[in-house]
């Protein structure tokens, strides 16, 4: 793992998220800022994924469940080469396969969603169907913390370890924020390491922006054939990046003008 | 005449929702409001800022949202559910089948950003078939009001009847022209203009694209009827009767799949009673995308030249 490369990419993913973000005017900068730090990772180092052959069988699946963040996912598609880069432009744009909620249209893209608390299930799914068939391919889900609130998802907790998948590796993107409010605020999550692991899952807690403490969590848990499922609750600022987007309600839904656009892409060069 | 519809302003149709509340809440003392983490996308501040201890925030969890509706109209509040139009129907439709509809529960589902203009947030969010799934649950009310002032008439309204209503309103800023303060009463249509060759039938902002295709049809000297259908269930039957009869011809325009929505509705009555020709505008069995709200109208034919060629297809078929 080299984390400088790594940090790099992070870095490209966050401006090439804004860019696309300020172009089409959309949302949810926030969001993809603080998970871009996992996604780097995730494609540097940790998923097994072929750009030029984004259907391979055996390949790992991350399915990104918080579709509305999927700037970020889509840059890093384009950044490892999975479409040219170019096609990125018509983002949310008309007539454009590129949604701005993740599209299963996109190569490299397994699942459309943007309606929350989707995403585990399918990845319970796609897990149980690697054990039954013995596969190799090791299930990804990144979710958001506001979409903890959803009950679909505890289904999906609470039937995961029943079916023993532990191919499966659950990340959420503890940023503390959601729509208009502080996840304290909304419903608390915590204790939530104690639910996860009353729930009997394998529990990590990591900082979601150091690249090295990423990267060493996801691989082992992705290495760990021993019954059980993963999470991982990295803790991350919404935002992250640019200093006044960090922790800030507005940076969920606001779009950048063509001043704070400026400023943003000027912190992270 | 049509021509002589003013607009107002132009203001989104949440907006109305959001001044409704605020007003219902202060008439009635019973209404509380809850939401599913979109206070600010369903304009609910006002409501907050004055009634804080009548709006419950239940998180991203809209099953449990309908539910804990169902159950506060038991101790005798008007719950008013708020979420965009997918999470309020598709998501909970059996919490809402079970809990609300066959239980006859006061409880009123609230949902904004319905249809194709809810623009760039694209096909996840875009629900084509909530006025088909809420229309076909027995007991439910359906309302799809066209304009800012009428989705605040309708707000207040809905508070004053007993039943399980869903009112379905949108995201953009869009021609406001019905009145202030204006009376609403659920099952009654309202008559924009009087013709006699060739009946309109729309609801919610296609009335405004409605007007707009009629007034072209009313400059070539074409008698138009372009008549509001702000509530789908329960049907004005008699007063889509009364139109037909004398138009012997019909268009239906919605912001919604033709399979199950508005046009099927008035085709039924059509049907049953008096069978005449009928065209349809609105989505065709497809999924919407992301895009600026006018263009995916065009791109999805829901546009004024649209219902222009509908009606003259329909006044052709009339004639043979
Ligand atoms: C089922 C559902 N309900 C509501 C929404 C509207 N919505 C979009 S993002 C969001 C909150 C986002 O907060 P969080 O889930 O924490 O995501 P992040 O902070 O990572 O952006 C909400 C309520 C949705 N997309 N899906
Ligand atoms: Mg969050």
């Amino acid at each position: 793992m080299d984390a400088k490369s790594t940090t790099y990419l992070a870095g490209e993913i966050r401006k090439t998220a804004l860019s696309m973000v300020y172009e089409a005017k959309s949302s949810h900068i926030g969001g993809a800022f603080s998970m871009a730090d996992i996604l780097a990772v995730l494609y540097e180092d940790v998923l097994h994924v072929d750009p030029s052959e984004p259907k391979m069988v055996d390949r790992d699946r991350l399915l990104l469940s918080k579709g509305h963040a999927c700037s970020a996912l889509y840059a890093v598609l384009g950044l490892k080469g999975f479409f040219p880069m170019e096609s990125l432009a018509s983002y949310g744009q008309d007539g454009s396969s590129f949604l701005t909620h993740i599209s299963h249209y996109i190569p490299g893209v397994e699942i459309s969603a943007g309606s929350l608390g989707h995403g585990l299930p399918i990845a319970c799914g796609l897990a149980l169907a690697a054990k039954r068939k013995a596969r190799p391919w090791t299930t990804f889900c990144l979710m958001s913390d506001g979409e903890l609130d959803e009950g679909s998802n505890w289904e999906s907790f609470l039937l995961a370890p029943q079916l023993g998948l532990d191919n499966l590796v659950v990340i959420i993107d503890y940023n503390k924020i959601q729509s208009l409010g502080f996840v304290k605020d909304v419903i608390d999550l915590e204790p939530l390491i104690q639910k996860f692991e009353a729930f009997k899952w394998e529990v990590f807690t990591i900082d979601g922006h150091e690249i090295q403490e990423i990267y060493t969590t996801l691989s082992s848990a992705k290495a760990a054939r021993n019954g059980v499922p993963k999470v991982v609750i990295a803790h991350t600022v919404k935002g992250k990046g640019v200093d006044f987007m960090e922790n800030k309600l507005l940076w969920h839904y606001k779009s950048p003008n063509a001043t704070e656009y400026q400023q943003a892409l000027g912190q992270l060069d | 005449m049509l021509k002589d519809i003013v607009v107002l302003n132009e203001k989104e149709t949440r907006g109305g929702f959001g001044e409704g509340i605020l007003e219902a809440g202060r008439k009635n003392p019973n209404v509380v409001a809850l939401t599913a983490d979109l206070l600010g996308s369903m304009k609910l501040q006002a409501f907050i800022k004055e009634f804080p201890e009548r709006f419950v925030q239940v998180g991203i969890a809209e099953a449990n949202m309908i539910g804990i509706a169902a159950g506060l109209t038991i101790g005798g509040k008007i719950p008013y559910t708020t979420t965009f139009a997918n999470f309020s129907t598709g998501r909970v439709y059996d919490q809402i089948r079970q809990s609300v509809a066959y239980s006859g529960k006061n409880v009123k589902i609230c949902a904004s950003h319905a249809g194709l203009t809810l623009g760039e947030d694209g096909a996840t969010h875009q629900i084509l078939e909530d006025i088909g799934l809420m229309k076909m649950l027995p007991g439910m009310t359906v309302i799809v009001p066209c304009d800012f002032n009428q989705t605040k008439a309708a707000t207040i309204a809905i508070s004053e009847y007993e039943g399980p209503v869903y009112l379905r309103f949108g995201r953009p800023k869009w021609p406001n022209f019905t009145p202030e303060n204006q009376p609403f009463e659920i099952g009654k249509a309202q008559f924009l203009s009087e013709g006699k060759d060739i009946s309109i039938f729309a609801c919610g902002h296609m009335v405004w694209k409605a007007i707009e295709a009629g007034r072209i049809l009313e400059e070539k000297g074409v008698s138009v009827e372009v008549v509001n259908i702000h509530t789908i269930k329960p049907l004005d039957v008699e007063g889509i009767l009364k139109s037909i009869q004398k138009t012997g011809c019909a268009v239906t325009a919605e912001e919604h799949n033709i399979i199950g929505g508005l046009g099927d509705s008035v085709a039924q009555v059509a049907a049953r009673h008096f069978p005449i020709p009928i065209e349809y505008v609105g989505t065709n069995d497809t999924f919407g995308e992301s895009g600026k709200p006018e263009d995916l109208l065009v791109k999805y034919g829901l546009d004024t030249p649209n219902i222009l060629a509908a009606a003259e297809k329909a006044l052709i078929r009339k004639k043979h």
